[in-house]
């Protein structure tokens, strides 16, 4: 609760901290400490006890090591890409300010107990970023992601609208542990609705077949706020959907009809992401299809209704954020977004050049990085569950298709002759990156260390 | 702790040789390759004595009950010694050569060292699959960086074919680790007893990431590109010890953990291998190249051996076990060869090839007796194993047998046509200016040749590692059920 407050309240601030500090520079600093102190108050929020707020709003380890995970992602994105903010357009104080906005709605997300608040988490997410994906105003681009993201988000939020009010005529209630859909027969009112929210909540996180816009708008928007739409918002986005098909959508037989659309939806997305990214040229739109790619593993997460899958989403929240803020970082200060704008940069970047790589190792899966044990948290969670091995055998194999694409930006990093430089690369960038990957290489030896908190 | 030194010495030297360059990395590597054979030795030794003391357990993921589990028995202990003796024998040959970046390549060199040595002390399976994982990215970045000009796509489509076997492993591993009730202990696996449906699709899903690592027909496809374009330090590693963690994860864990799938695509998996053995022995009469040639005599012999742990009876798992040692030993001495052969001429096409024997008589016998011991000559070290393994897969099936015993004359085909084309006949402008061996590949091919006789003549002390604990284990656990 404390690290809502605060969240919301730095939002405010720093729209007005741009009246009051004409360098433009600084007001990055600013955002960083409100990560700062929002990070203070989560954990205050674990020490104050857990409890649920007036029906509405509801504390517990879960929400608060979700809440340490996204803030903590957030600072690292600040850090590493608050200088390109700048870039995109004057109004930077108000950049950061929306970006905090969308910290508070994701701060409901691990923590609603109400489908109200889940309605107001989705929708405090939703709009700052309509108006991110067209902050380069003059980029036809630009423009063109703000407009389809919005009103297809504007079209899903009307699914979701009446997905919840199918939900509560069915079960007369808000709350999403009292709906008590696990005790008679399902009427067909609730099954709507659960089918309805299923395919709004679908939509938000760029599953298949309702991923359209996800390529477009990440391409299109300023590639600095595309690092922060794909990564910390998506995973939100996650804990949502999951907190409510686990919580509400389960017992009884419920589950039982949800979880083969589900599942389908799984296999779409992974083999659509997957197979898709590996005919991009532009890096940065490899990476949008990667996140449907990656969407596909966490959606393992919301088949397989168990704590293996609770953990394996946390950490995949966490490992796929840092790992793919890091590429973006990276990216931003490269002049070309195509692989071969990554040409020779293990000559020039010897150091920025392994970080890369170590990212990239991260999102294919490999061994010895969070994502190894962010993939393996997952899909243990689906084989436990049992009768989802064919998804499973899919999740592995086009695994192995996305080492494919992420490779490629390896290859071209190290084994193609050319003359790739970053710019702006400076030591403190550099010391962060190294940061960013010591933290992917240590989850990915003691996954424990995050999960001890669950 | 004898265990756990194996595995930290070249991740830590490997670490420290990135730092350095020229010289430094040469020397380090050298040395670190060194004290691993020796730390390997000392628990040979202490193998002989106290074999209990050489496991090593450590807490290292309590959610998952996952442990740092190392261990060590006769097959294990076997492997270790050719990863540990190979390592040194690279490094001496290509010590007068300098590669650009010397020390990324000598410490990822190390790096890989350190990965399938913890491929084989590895006694936790999802330790096991890191490792396995482990030793691969090294192995990429080195034929990648320092290999020839396809190289690149070469070795990406080597990364991706195992990549893709070893993540159906993974389902694998966690599949049968729910049925544990959540424990990755090699005990726990064995002392499973899986329904017979269970064990034959399981079977398929480690099946194929063993067989892609081998290579057994028709998952080799990448094998033979790979060797060609990989430097020869690396095609080293590979072929003498890499594909070695094929069939030891047969052995390791596929067998005893699912006995009746193994039993169940016992005649499948061996069809597979001898078509392997016969298609792999044609292919290299065909081969003008050298590089190729030796690469598709591996598929070969390695048929022969995945053949043999299949028609799983003492006979054949002791002659796989000591063949393994012999062809790792056998091939990279081929391999040093053709690496002296490729720095002085420039060119491994034995058509411009010809009347070396001549002009450099120690390479001409040294290689004599090397092609001689991978033919299997009576009295080389390749017999005694070849041997166990026909009359191994003689008492299971004759027909097979009698197959793939067509692989030794079609061996000695390709093998004596070589020997034929580069070391006899008229020298030509190219041959005629070569040189003979020099200080460092002669120590390597010398200590080669030694082990070619002294385990053709006295092979106990290889067949005593190999039938202690190890192989009692392994048949025990195939025939206890």
């Amino acid at each position: 609760m404390n690290a809502l407050i605060t969240t919301a309240v730095f939002g405010i601030i720093l729209m007005f901290v741009g009246l009051v500090v004409k360098q433009r520079q600084y007001i990055k600093y600013v955002a960083i400490a409100g990560t700062v102190l929002a990070f203070i108050a989560n954990l205050l929020d674990a020490q104050s006890g857990y409890g649920v707020l007036h029906g509405m709003v509801e504390v517990s380890s879960f929400s608060v090591l979700f809440n340490a995970v996204a803030i903590a992602s957030t600072a690292l994105y600040f850090l590493l890409c608050g200088s390109s903010f700048e870039k995109v357009g004057e109004d930077v104080a108000d950049y950061f300010a929306l970006i905090f906005f969308i910290l508070a709605g994701i701060m409901l997300t691990g923590a609603y107990s109400n489908l109200l608040m889940l309605f107001l988490a989705i929708e405090i997410i939703s709009i700052p970023q309509y108006i991110l994906a067209g902050a380069d105003k003059k980029n036809l681009k630009s423009n063109e992601a703000s407009l389809k993201y919005f009103l297809m988000g504007s079209f899903t939020t009307g699914i979701l609208l009446m997905g919840i009010a199918l939900v509560y005529g069915a079960t007369g209630t808000f709350d999403i542990r009292e709906m008590g859909l696990g005790t008679g027969e399902l009427s067909p009112l609730a099954l709507c609705g659960i089918t309805l929210l299923g395919f709004s909540l679908a939509f938000k996180v760029s599953a298949a077949p309702f991923h359209f816009w996800t390529p477009d708008v990440y391409d299109g928007s300023p590639t600095v706020f595309t690092a922060f739409m794909a990564t910390i918002v998506k995973a939100a986005s996650f804990i949502a959907f999951m907190r409510l098909f686990h919580v509400s959508f389960s017992g009884g037989n419920v589950s039982g009809h949800w979880q083969l659309i589900i599942a389908i939806i799984t296999a779409a997305t992974l083999i659509i992401g997957n197979l898709t990214a590996v005919f991009q040229q532009s890096v940065k739109r490899m990476l949008a299809y990667s996140s449907i790619a990656q969407a596909g593993f966490m959606l393992f997460a919301i088949v397989s209704h168990n704590e293996m899958a609770n953990q394996g989403l946390i950490l995949y929240s966490a490992a796929y954020s840092v790992a793919t803020i890091g590429v973006f970082a990276i990216l931003l200060k490269l002049n070309d977004y195509t692989f071969d704008g990554f040409n020779g940069l293990a000559r020039r970047q010897p150091l920025v050049a392994v970080v890369c790589a170590i990212f990239l190792f991260s999102l294919a899966g490999i061994p010895l990085t969070a994502g190894f044990f962010a993939k393996y948290f997952v899909l243990s969670a689906a084989i436990q569950q049992g009768d989802l091995l064919w998804l499973v055998i899919i999740g592995v194999l086009c695994a192995a298709v996305s080492a494919y694409y992420y490779f490629r930006v390896i290859i071209a990093m190290y084994f193609k002759p050319g003359e790739a430089d970053a710019q702006g690369v400076t030591p403190g960038f550099k010391a962060l990156l190294v940061v960013a990957a010591a933290i992917v290489i240590v989850l990915g030896i003691f996954p424990n260390l995050l999960l001890q908190y669950l | 702790m004898l265990t756990v030194l194996l595995i930290l010495i070249p991740l830590v030297t490997g670490l420290i040789t990135f730092g350095l360059s020229g010289r430094g990395a040469k020397v380090l590597s050298l040395i670190s390759s060194l004290a691993t054979l020796a730390v390997a030795l000392a628990a040979w030794s202490q193998f002989r004595t106290a074999p209990e003391a050489l496991s090593f357990t450590a807490e290292w993921i309590p959610q998952l009950n996952s442990q740092l589990n190392f261990g060590l028995d006769g097959l294990s202990l076997m492997l270790v010694l050719l990863t540990t003796i190979s390592f040194p024998l690279i490094f001496i040959t290509v010590f007068s050569r300098n590669y650009e970046k010397a020390g990324a390549f000598y410490g990822l060199m190390l790096l890989s060292q350190a990965g399938m040595l913890g491929v084989f002390l590895a006694y936790d399976a999802l330790l096991f699959y890191v490792f396995w994982e482990l030793a691969l990215i090294p192995v990429y970045f080195l034929c990648s960086m320092w290999g020839g000009e396809k190289a690149i796509p070469v070795t990406f489509k080597f990364f991706v074919y195992t990549f893709a076997g070893s993540l159906l492993m993974l389902v694998g591993i966690i599949y049968i680790y729910f049925q544990t009730e959540g424990s990755f202990s090699w005990q726990a696996f064995t002392s499973l007893s899986l329904s017979n449906s269970e064990q034959s699709w399981l079977f398929w899903l480690f099946f194929v990431a063993f067989a892609i690592k081998m290579p057994v027909f028709p998952f080799h496809t990448w094998q033979p590109d790979t060797y060609e374009q990989s430097p020869t330090a690396v095609t080293m590693v590979l072929s003498g010890i890499m594909v070695k963690m094929g069939l030891f994860g047969v052995m390791r864990w596929l067998m005893p953990v699912l006995p009746q799938g193994a039993y169940m695509w016992q005649e499948a998996a061996i069809l597979l291998s001898v078509i392997g053995i016969i298609y792999a022995s044609c292919i290299a009469i065909m081969q003008s190249d050298l590089k190729k040639l030796i690469a598709y005599s591996s598929i070969a012999h390695i048929g022969l051996m995945s053949a043999a742990i299949f028609a799983n009876n003492e006979q054949s798992l002791a002659g796989v076990q000591v063949q393994m040692f012999n062809h790792g030993i056998n091939i990279i001495g081929l391999w040093i060869i053709i690496e002296v052969i490729e720095q002085r001429l420039g060119t491994k096409n034995m058509q411009q090839l010809g009347g070396i024997a001549a002009v450099a008589p120690k390479l001409s016998i040294l290689l004599v007796i090397i092609s001689l011991a991978n033919i299997a000559l009576p009295l080389t070290n390749g017999f005694i194993g070849e041997f166990l393994m026909f009359s191994g897969l003689f008492q299971h099936n004759v027909w097979f047998a009698a197959v793939s015993a067509i692989a030794i004359i079609l061996a000695a085909v390709y093998m004596l046509r070589m020997l034929q084309k580069v070391l006899f006949g008229e020298a030509n402008a190219l041959t005629s200016a070569t040189t003979d061996l020099k200080g460092g590949e002669m120590l390597a091919l010398v200590c080669i040749t030694a082990m070619i006789f002294v385990l053709g003549f006295y092979p106990k002390p290889l067949l005593e590692l190999v039938s202690g604990s190890g192989i009692q284990n392994t048949v025990a656990a195939l025939t206890g059920r």
